[in-house]
């Protein structure tokens, strides 16, 4: 069979992988902002009682190989926890644990680098230290984590892979399939390589678009 | 004692082994203006934050009108709002424009209409001259289009006193004159303030009382023809005397 004629019957299949493939990434990068970012908060405000397991955290999920982790989680920790979750809810969320340690840091740094009178001016205006948090602090550190924080899409994507290993029917787990059923080799990996290039490119220039519709002038990050 | 606006009382501070603020005690009438002078590192901007607490200091009070400020707990967010503050670097909001620096404190704080808000934040922007840079973010203002824009910002939450800390030692002699042209209405108009600076000329010209500070303590204090003319005390005169070389 040659790789034409292999794409167009097994077109629909790998489309499918391409949609887990970015449901993965999509969770995973929606897990990760919505506890890396109190992650950080913790790590910049909080007091010590919550500082040290915010700095285990960051430490646990940055420090072991992703491989290591999804087994971990899905032969281990959650069938001990009793909860039998799919292999896609487990990749999903041991990506987005993972990722959540990464963008921590990527938010702490920028909520480090706003010049202490932002907050300071805030509380002198009668606002609350949570409140000038959320309405000075927060805007403003998310527009300086936005560059770094658009390298965790393709870091996501091309990690989402691995969880081939727990048998997610996501792209790679679909194509070694394909190979597998019609012993061409080359011609099918070079498609999910393709694919996963065209992911890479797509997916950056919507955060490329982002990172313009939020550029304010004079503010650190600069369009083109 | 309802008289005074703002009290401070005995006020102390140490970072740790050195002593910033040695017992500083005076009363603020309702539309003066005190002028703090004194060589650097005298405590004068400490002094500004230990009245609204951005300074804990570790020992003496603050009132305002008749209500303690010092040693009040959470309830400092609503004396704040009573006292604006006005920073040597501005610290304007950089994400925000002009208008929207002035109208957050009204919109998040006293939770004041958006549309209110906005009239409000125009209104203090055309009171410093800036209404016409309403939509400029602060990184496309000069520092003294700025420094009027934080002004204008402490007026729309209408404090009863406004602290100004070195509001024009970033500025060059041009930007600072506009500035202390805005100050000077401000003055006029009956704005309670609290001023350090080392515009003589400002002091001289629109002081109610000048207090020279050094050393963390109250050296002499009196109204501006007195301290700058007449100095009874040697420290002030050798101050006063340096500084009019210039």
């Amino acid at each position: 069979m040659d790789i034409i004629s292999i794409l167009i019957a097994w077109g629909p299949y790998l489309l499918g992988g391409i949609a887990v493939t970015l449901g993965l990434v999509l969770s995973a990068l929606a897990i990760g902002f919505v506890l890396g970012l109190p992650i950080a908060l913790i790590q910049v405000y909080g007091n010590r009682m919550l500082r040290a397991p915010a700095a285990v955290y960051v430490w646990f999920f940055r420090g072991l190989p992703i491989l290591v982790l999804l087994f971990l989680f899905y032969f281990g920790i959650f069938p001990v926890m009793g909860l039998d979750f799919p292999p896609f809810v487990v990749g999903a969320v041991v990506l987005g644990l993972r990722g959540a340690a990464y963008q921590s840091q990527i938010f702490r740094g920028a909520i480090q680098s706003i010049a202490e009178g932002q907050m300071t001016a805030a509380l002198s205006l009668g606002m609350t230290r949570w409140m000038a948090i959320r309405t000075i602090i927060l805007p403003q550190a998310l527009r300086i984590s936005l560059p770094g924080w658009s390298n965790e899409y393709p870091e996501i994507l091309t990690d989402s892979a691995v969880c081939y290993a727990i048998g997610v029917m996501e792209l790679l787990t679909r194509t070694s399939q394909i190979v597998s059923q019609t012993y061409v080799t080359l011609p099918v990996y070079m498609a999910c390589a393709g694919i996963f290039i065209l992911l890479n490119y797509a997916g950056m220039q919507v955060i490329l678009r982002a990172e313009e519709k939020f550029a304010i002038p004079g503010f650190g990050i600069q369009s083109g | 004692m309802s008289d005074y606006i703002l009290r401070v009382v005995d006020l102390h501070k140490n970072f740790g082994e050195r002593e910033i603020l040695h017992g500083i005690s005076f009363n603020v009438k309702k539309g003066e203006t005190i002028v703090f002078i004194g060589p650097s590192g005298t405590g004068k901007s400490t002094l500004l934050r230990c009245i609204n607490q951005l300074t804990v200091p570790d020992r003496g009070h603050v009132y305002i009108d008749d209500d303690e400020i010092t040693g009040c707990g959470h309830r400092i967010s609503e004396y704040r709002q009573r006292i604006g503050m006005v920073f040597q670097n501005f610290n304007l909001f950089d994400h925000l424009t002009a208008v929207q620096n002035v109208e957050i404190a009204p919109i998040k704080v006293r939770k004041m209409d958006k549309t209110l808000a906005r009239d409000k934040a125009m209104e203090e922007l055309r009171r410093v001259g800036m209404e016409d840079w309403a939509d400029h973010y602060p990184s496309e203002l000069s520092g003294g289009q700025a420094q009027r824009v934080s002004i204008a910002r402490s007026l729309a939450m209408d404090p009863e006193v406004i602290l100004f800390d070195e509001p024009t030692s970033a500025l060059d002699p041009e930007l600072t004159r506009e500035v202390l042209e805005v100050m000077k209405d401000l003055a006029k108009s009956g704005m309670t303030m609290l001023v350090v600076t080392h515009e003589m000329g400002f002091a001289r010209s629109v002081a109610t009382e000048v207090v020279f500070m050094e050393g963390g303590q109250i050296v002499e204090q009196g109204p501006p023809s007195e301290i700058m003319k007449n100095p009874k005390h040697p420290r002030t005169r050798e101050f006063i005397g340096k500084i009019s070389e210039h």
